[in-house]
Formats: C-alpha cells, sequence, structure tokens
C-alpha cells in the first residue's frame, strides 16, 4: 500500500483534498452545495466530447465546467437559481450523452471520470494536479476577503462597490477551477461529496473562518486518505468509502454540536 | 388615498354570531418563557374582548413575536396557559386569524391575490375543492373590503408590502375569526400606508367584531384607533387602556428605570430618564409635559415614539 | 467498468425496434407511448411544487439515485420497478429528515446525503459487476428503458403515477399554504412537517418512475424544465399545473419524433440520444419564456382601471 508506485495517489489526493475543502468552505457558506455538483457534472459532459475532437480530456473538462459554470451564473440572474442549475445539469449530461453514443472507445476513461481513477495515476498527472492545485489556492487566496464579506454580508459588501454579480462569477469560476483539477484524479461524484461532507462538519463545530477551514482541510485529508487505504485492502470502489465517511463525518459534528448547545 | 366606505352589506355573509362584549376572546394568563439563558417573558398576561383593538408594544427585542408565536400555538412556553374563546389551545387553533410579519414567497409564484383569499376559506384541508359561485363571491367582497380588487388578479409575489398586508389580512378575516393577530405590520411600510393599514383593519374588524392583537414598536400610528395596550418590557407586561399604561409611572416601574412619556401634538414620545429640556421639542413646546419630577437624566433612548 | 461500456447498443436497438413494420399497432409502442406522456404529466404537476419550494436540487438528487435502486434490485433479484421506488422513498425521507428548518441548509443536508448514497450505490454496482452478470444495468439507469417497458411495469407505473396524482390532490391546499408562509400554514393547523416529508415521498416516486422510464438524466429535466417555464408564464396554481403538465408531455412527444429523424443524421445509422432532443427542447422554451414580459404585477389592469375612474 505504500510502494513507490502507491506514492503519486497520496500526495494527487492530498492535493485535492486541500482545494476541496478550502473551495468547500465557501459553497457550504453560500448554500450552493447545487452548483458544487452541477459543475463536476458538466466537466464530465466537457471529458466525454474531448475525446471526440481529440484534445485532451483536461481541455474538455476545464471548457465544460467553466461554460457550466457562467451558464448558471448568467441565467440565475434572470430566474431561480436552483431551477436553472437543474436545467443546466441536464443539458450538458444531455451532451455528454451525445458524445457517449458517437464514441465507444472512451468508456473506460469516462466511467473513471465519473467514478475517479486514484490508484493508477502517472508521476504527470502529480505535476498537472499540482500546478492547477496551487492556481486554485493563489485565486483563492487574492479574492478571500471580498468573498467571505460578500458570503456573510451581501448588503455591506454591496454597500462597499463589491458587485455581487461578478463575485457570483468569481466563486462559479472557482468551483470550475477546482473541479478541473480533482476531476481526472477522483472523479465527478468525490469531488462534490469532498466539498460538502468535511467544510459542512466543519462548519457545523466552527463558525470561526479560520478553524472551519482548518478543520474542513484536516477532515478532508483524513478522508481521501483513510479511503484509498481501505480501497486498497478491500478492493471495494473508492467512491463507496469517501461518500460514507464525508456523511459520518457531518452526521457525528451535528450530533456534537447539538450536544454541546445544552 | 382614503378607502371607500364599505356598507356592512358587502361583508361577506356572517359566520357564528360574535360573542358578547363581556366574553373575553384571549386569555393570556402567566405566560413564562426562557431562551438562550434569557428571561423572555416572565409571567405575562392579559385578556382580549370582542371587538377591541389591543396594541403589543415593546422595542425591538422584547418579545413581541414570541408571545405572539405562543398565542398562535407556533411555539410552546415554559408555563401558564393560553385560551381562546374559552377553550385552551389546540394545534387547530380555530377562530384566529394570522398575519405574519414576513412571508415568503416569491414573485414567479403562480398565486394571485384572490387564489390566496381564498386560502383564507379552508386553506388547511386536505383533497381537492369544488369551485363554487359562493366561495367566489365571498372572496370578491372581502378583497372589495380590504380594497383590494385593483390587484386580485396580480400575483402575490409581485405585489408591493402594502398591497400584500391587505390581501393578507382579507386572507385572515374571510374565515370570520374571533380574533386577528398581527406581528409588525408596520414595520415594512412607509408612514402613509402604515397609516391606510391600521384604519382599514380598526374599520374592518369592528364590522365584523373581531378583536385585533397588533405588535409594534412605535405606539404612535396606533394612537388612534387602540383601545387597549398591552406594554412588554423586559420580560414583563402592563395591560390597559392607553391613557393608563401610557404613563411615566407605570412604564418607570415595569423598566425599573426612570421613564417620561411625553405628549407632544398628540404625539407620544417616551424617553428614559426624567429631564427633558424643552427646547428640544421646538414645534410643541407649550404641549410639553412631563410626568414626572425631575430625576438625573443622561440615560439612552428606550424608545422613540 | 463495464458501466458505460455502450449505450449505443441500448438507444440502438431501441430504434431499430422503433423502426419495425407496424410501429402504430404494436402493444410495446403503445405501453411506451402511454408511460412516456404519463410520467412527463406527473412530472410536470409535481415539479410546479418542488421548484417552488426551493427543492430543485432534491428532485435532481432523486434522480441521481436512480442508480441506487437499479444496482440495488438488481443484486438482490427484485424487479427494477420495485428497487427504483424503494430507493425513490427511503432517499427522499432520509433528505427532508437530515434538513434543517432553514431552507438555505437544507441543500447541504441534500448533497451530504446524495454522497452518501452515490458511494454506496458504486459500491452496489461493484458488487454487481464482481457477482457475475452483467447485463447493461448502468445503461438502462442512466438513459432509461422507454422502448423496452414491459406490460407489467406499464401498468405498474400508470398505478403509481396515479397514486402520486392523487396524493397532490390530497395535499394542494396545504402545500400552497406552506408556499405563502411556513408560519402561516403551521398557525392554521398545518402539520408542516408532515407534509414537507409527504412531499418528498411523491417527488421520491414521481422522479423514481421517471428515471425507470425516462432515465436518470432526462427525469429531472422533466420535473423541473416545464415547471420552471410554466411558473413564468401562468398567474395562478392550477394553469401552473396544468401548462407544466403539458409541456413536458409535448417536449417528450417532439424529442421522440427528432431522434427518430436523427437516425438520418452524421454519424449515419446512428440515431441521437432522445434525453438530449427533450432537455435541449425544454431548455429552449425555458430561454424563450424568459424573453417574455412578466405580467403587470402591481399595475391596475386596463378593464379595473376604468371601473375605478367609473
Ligand atoms: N429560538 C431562540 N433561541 C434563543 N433566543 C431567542 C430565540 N427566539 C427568540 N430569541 C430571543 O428572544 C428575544 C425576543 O425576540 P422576539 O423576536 O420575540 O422580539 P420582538 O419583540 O419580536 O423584536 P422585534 O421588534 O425585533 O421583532 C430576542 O432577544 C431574541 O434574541
Ligand atoms: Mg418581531
Amino acid at each position: 500500500m505504500f510502494a513507490p508506485f502507491m506514492q503519486d495517489t497520496w500526495i494527487t489526493a492530498g492535493i485535492v483534498a486541500v482545494i476541496a475543502a478550502l473551495v468547500g468552505f465557501f459553497v457550504v457558506l453560500r448554500a450552493a452545495a447545487f452548483t458544487a455538483h452541477a459543475v463536476p457534472n458538466a466537466a464530465f459532459a466537457g471529458a466525454a466530447g474531448a475525446g471526440l475532437v481529440g484534445v485532451s480530456s483536461l481541455v474538455g473538462l476545464g471548457v465544460f465546467s467553466l461554460g457550466g459554470a457562467l451558464l448558471i451564473g448568467l441565467l440565475s440572474r434572470k430566474g431561480r437559481h436552483d431551477a436553472v442549475t437543474a436545467l443546466t445539469v441536464a443539458l450538458m449530461l444531455g451532451l455528454g450523452a451525445l458524445f457517449l453514443s458517437w464514441s465507444t472507445e472512451y468508456a473506460p476513461e469516462i466511467y473513471s471520470l465519473l467514478f475517479g481513477e486514484v490508484l493508477g495515476l502517472s508521476s504527470q498527472d502529480v505535476t498537472t494536479t499540482a500546478i492547477l492545485g496551487f492556481a486554485c489556492v493563489a485565486v483563492l487566496a487574492c479574492v478571500y476577503r471580498p468573498l467571505m464579506l460578500s458570503s456573510t454580508l451581501p448588503e455591506v459588501a454591496e454597500a462597499r462597490g463589491i458587485r455581487q454579480v461578478r463575485i457570483d462569477l468569481l466563486f462559479l469560476t472557482l468551483v470550475a477551477l477546482a473541479t478541473t483539477t480533482a476531476v481526472p484524479v477522483v472523479g465527478a461524484l468525490l469531488m462534490f461529496t469532498l466539498m460538502i461532507g468535511p467544510p459542512a462538519a466543519a462548519r457545523a463545530l466552527t463558525r470561526h473562518p479560520a478553524p472551519a477551514l482548518t478543520l474542513g482541510v484536516l477532515l478532508a485529508l483524513a478522508t481521501v486518505w483513510i479511503a484509498i487505504a481501505a480501497s486498497y485492502q478491500t478492493d471495494w470502489p473508492i467512491g463507496f468509502f469517501v461518500g460514507v465517511i464525508s456523511a459520518a463525518w457531518y452526521l457525528l459534528a451535528r450530533a456534537a454540536a447539538a450536544v454541546f448547545r445544552r | 388615498m382614503s378607502a371607500p366606505v364599505i356598507s356592512p352589506m358587502s361583508l361577506p355573509a356572517p359566520g357564528p354570531a360574535p360573542d358578547g362584549p363581556a366574553r373575553p376572546v384571549l386569555e393570556v394568563e402567566q405566560v413564562s418563557i426562557r431562551l438562550g439563558g434569557r428571561q423572555i417573558l416572565d409571567r405575562v398576561g392579559f385578556t382580549l374582548r370582542a371587538g377591541e383593538f389591543t396594541g403589543l408594544i415593546g422595542s425591538n427585542g422584547a418579545g413581541k413575536t414570541t408571545l405572539l408565536r405562543i398565542v398562535l400555538g407556533l411555539r410552546g412556553a415554559d408555563g401558564g396557559s393560553v385560551r381562546v374563546g374559552g377553550k385552551p389551545l389546540t394545534r387547530r387553533a380555530r377562530g384566529v386569524g394570522y398575519v405574519p410579519q414576513k412571508i415568503q414567497i416569491e414573485h414567479d409564484a403562480p398565486l394571485r391575490a384572490r387564489d390566496l383569499v381564498a386560502l383564507g376559506l379552508d386553506g388547511e384541508r386536505l383533497g381537492p375543492r369544488l369551485p363554487s359561485r359562493d366561495r367566489r363571491d365571498a372572496v370578491a367582497r372581502m378583497l372589495e373590503a380590504v380594497d383590494a380588487t385593483r390587484f386580485a388578479d396580480a400575483r402575490v409575489g409581485t405585489l408591493s408590502g402594502g398591497e400584500q398586508q391587505r390581501v393578507l389580512i382579507a386572507h385572515a378575516l374571510i374565515a370570520r375569526p374571533r380574533l386577528l393577530v398581527m406581528d409588525e405590520p408596520l414595520a415594512n411600510l412607509d408612514l402613509r400606508a402604515g397609516q391606510e393599514i391600521v384604519e382599514l383593519t380598526s374599520r374592518v374588524a369592528r364590522e365584523q367584531g373581531v378583536a385585533v392583537l397588533l405588535s409594534a414598536h412605535d405606539i404612535n400610528p396606533l394612537l388612534p384607533v387602540m383601545d387597549k395596550v398591552v406594554y412588554l418590557a423586559e420580560g414583563r407586561a402592563v395591560h390597559g387602556r392607553t391613557d393608563q399604561v401610557v404613563r411615566s409611572e407605570v412604564l418607570s416601574e415595569l423598566y425599573r428605570h426612570p421613564i417620561s412619556v411625553l405628549r407632544v401634538d398628540g404625539r407620544i414620545l417616551v424617553v428614559a430618564g426624567a429631564t427633558v429640556r424643552a427646547e428640544a421639542f421646538d414645534a410643541g413646546e407649550r404641549d410639553v409635559r412631563a410626568d414626572t419630577a425631575a430625576r438625573p437624566a443622561g440615560l439612552p433612548e428606550v424608545h422613540a415614539g | 467498468m463495464r458501466a458505460m461500456s455502450s449505450p449505443r447498443s441500448g438507444f440502438g436497438s431501441g430504434f431499430r425496434f422503433l423502426f419495425e413494420p407496424g410501429f402504430f399497432s404494436s402493444g410495446p409502442v403503445h405501453a411506451a407511448l402511454l408511460t412516456g406522456t404519463v410520467v412527463a404529466l406527473v412530472s410536470g404537476a409535481v415539479g410546479v411544487f418542488t421548484v417552488l419550494r426551493g427543492q430543485s436540487f432534491a428532485g435532481h438528487s432523486l434522480a441521481d439515485l436512480g442508480t441506487l435502486g437499479g444496482s440495488g434490485a438488481f443484486l438482490f433479484g427484485v424487479g427494477p420497478l420495485w428497487g427504483f421506488i424503494a430507493a425513490g422513498v427511503a432517499v427522499g425521507g432520509a433528505m427532508d429528515l437530515a434538513s434543517t428548518r432553514r431552507r438555505a441548509s437544507r441543500g447541504v443536508a441534500t448533497g451530504i446525503v446524495l454522497g452518501a448514497v452515490q458511494g454506496v450505490s458504486a459500491l452496489l454496482l461493484y458488487l454487481d459487476t464482481t457477482s457475475g452478470s452483467t447485463t447493461g444495468v448502468t445503461v438502462t439507469v442512466l438513459f432509461g428503458s422507454l422502448f423496452a417497458v414491459s406490460g407489467y411495469t406499464a401498468t405498474a407505473t400508470l398505478a403509481f403515477a396515479l397514486l402520486g396524482l392523487a396524493s397532490l390532490a390530497v395535499c394542494y391546499r396545504p402545500l400552497l399554504l406552506d408556499s405563502v408562509s411556513t408560519d402561516l400554514a403551521a398557525a392554521r393547523g398545518v402539520r408542516v412537517r408532515l407534509l414537507g416529508l409527504a412531499f418528498m415521498v411523491v417527488m421520491g416516486i414521481t422522479v423514481a418512475l421517471s428515471s425507470l422510464i425516462v432515465g436518470t438524466i432526462l427525469s429531472p429535466a422533466l420535473l423541473i424544465g416545464p415547471a420552471a417555464t410554466a411558473l413564468r408564464l401562468t398567474q395562478s396554481p392550477l394553469a401552473a399545473m396544468g401548462t407544466a403538465a403539458a409541456l413536458g408531455a409535448l417536449a417528450t412527444g417532439l424529442g421522440v419524433l427528432l431522434a427518430y429523424d436523427s437516425y438520418h443524421w452524421k454519424p449515419v445509422g446512428n440515431g441521437w440520444p432522445v434525453s438530449l432532443f427533450v432537455i435541449a427542447l425544454l431548455f429552449t422554451a425555458y430561454l424563450l419564456s424568459g424573453l417574455r414580459r412578466p405580467r403587470a404585477g402591481t399595475g391596475p389592469a386596463p378593464a379595473t382601471a376604468t371601473t375605478e375612474a367609473a
């Protein structure tokens, strides 16, 4: 399990966990769980399309996750956010279905984009993931304060000249970037789970940003690493472990919060 | 614009006869509740009779919403009892109409003003409802009574705050309740719209013989119509006619602080402290009359009215 | 790995089936058309309340979880219909129970349940694969089996659809009241928590049915798309539900027709997925409905303006 070829797995999964937890903090703060679910799904369709045109699946992921995110952002200015999101995901998945119906040879790769492929990464993947992950953290560091302000006190932010619309688009771009980084590694389903479970658990325990961010990152790291080890031992899909462990954190945190509040 | 005079004929067909003036509609006894480690209500009690208009006055956080939610059966209390029409409160608080402070309806909800008023007749019932001419007429009459016919076919979510209030009042009154509970109906309205709502409520309630319990943080818009006041502060309440309750000695006792009640040009000002320099109220200098002897000033204003 | 191996074969056989002579006289085709329409109608009606209550995410998630029903049913050897229904009811109930009162935190609770259940269905899929027989469970789950609806499934679908519509009719007025204000509904004696749970179960059944018949991709689009469009076009609740149901059925019908035509499009001989056409139609309808000027809300209508002047 700690063989050299597994080393990359531990590192990449760690990077993804950190990014997922950092972006996930804002996902939970902004109550944007549906968005966090929608963008990875859209990305999945892009990867299916990339195979057809013969570009790298990373490009397809990037274009579709960003496109889907911006479409959601633009349309929800004139309609209900969650309805718009549902429609956009459906459209993206419909396109994915079309691409899939055209190309069968990429099916295994597509499958791994949905469910992840942590246990067989090349060293090139580590470098790409690290670079993209670094970009993600850099962007987040730049926009941290306005994003924080507009997520907690929208009116105050607006009064200070921070346009809500711009922040929305910025946030969606951030989710898209994180998705592009993570989906080739952990798959669309896991990325979503990691963005919700650990940050939500952290937030149930503390309302202060710094401890919540730290705790979220630690929980996410614990989640992926435990999941990798368990998946390696049992041969069961890693998605099962990530999903169940994330939910367990959340339930434990809510229970603990309820007990302490007494 | 003033509301048109509505004859009693235009109101929905009378339901059960209103109770005689002697019979209490709402009896609140010794209601107490602790929230977040603080005693929000401490043995609060008062009684409302049919046709009375009662203002529930208190500053922000005094516990008005909490008290009204207990009266409506939306939350329990630690102790005490609430009786409506002589009967203890049950889940189906029949005979109580409620106008919430804010509704969460969005502009695209496909619900017209007349649909919402119709829901006032039997919105809690299960099963489909057959359309009937009587119902439609009753809804139309009720809309007319609150002067809402103009926007009867507009979606509720697109109406202005004042218009929504009218529709909600119609919704609450169409079932002919004994008691109408309104939480801060004036909070989001400008002065004129607020005055209109108060007058409308008082007029329709009088015509139907309904007791009104209306919460507000400012007593003044209610002065022209209010029969009784329940003044809430420090978890306790005093109840009585406005001129009995809104007096310096009574409120000083309630707040456990020196309080001055000033009457300026027919308006009432409630301020902390007892010394008030008359020039502060230049316009109404001649009418300034502090009810209490001078005491050291300097306390923050408790309650601007 | 078999999961997505050949969605084309599913559609291909579907279309070959479509082309067979005697198309319109064939019993299974009638069943397919009938169930497709019924599913679209129920989805539209339920969808109006789904959108009104701000539960689109839950609706979408319930469809995603069709995988659970499909793979679970396969593992335990029961019919997919029952797997789907059971999963829909159980997961819908779980989502409602996990959520708190605040609307904002509902999404997170939904997401947690979604993530956990997707994990479990990944395991079930894996166990399905290792347990031997590997008839395209996932393909059916993702893209539906409109053209392979058995008579039994069709009958059961109709029965459940009627059940869903009947429950909606029963809860109609309290649901409307709750959409205005939860406090208002509760003050009138409506048990709002129970009502919310009941609605989630109805939604679970509806989405499960439509996932089974038209696939998990199209199913949430049929739930949300027509409803969101109808909300922009209508003023009264019944009109919205009727419009949504009609739009859904129309888009489904048109989508099947276009998919039929697409058999001659590029790449030749390979029909395009029905779900894409239906979704694209619904999406277009939604965009077009946004162009329409919203009806005057506060402004007096011309007719009443004259009466006022009189
Ligand atoms: N569930 C709760 N837990 C803890 N404290 C609560 C809870 N609900 C209300 N409170 C507290 O009870 C007090 C009274 O609240 P309430 O909403 O009744 O005041 P109010 O008189 O209606 O004020 P406002 O004029 O601002 O509406 C407040 O200090 C509030 O913080
Ligand atoms: Mg209040």
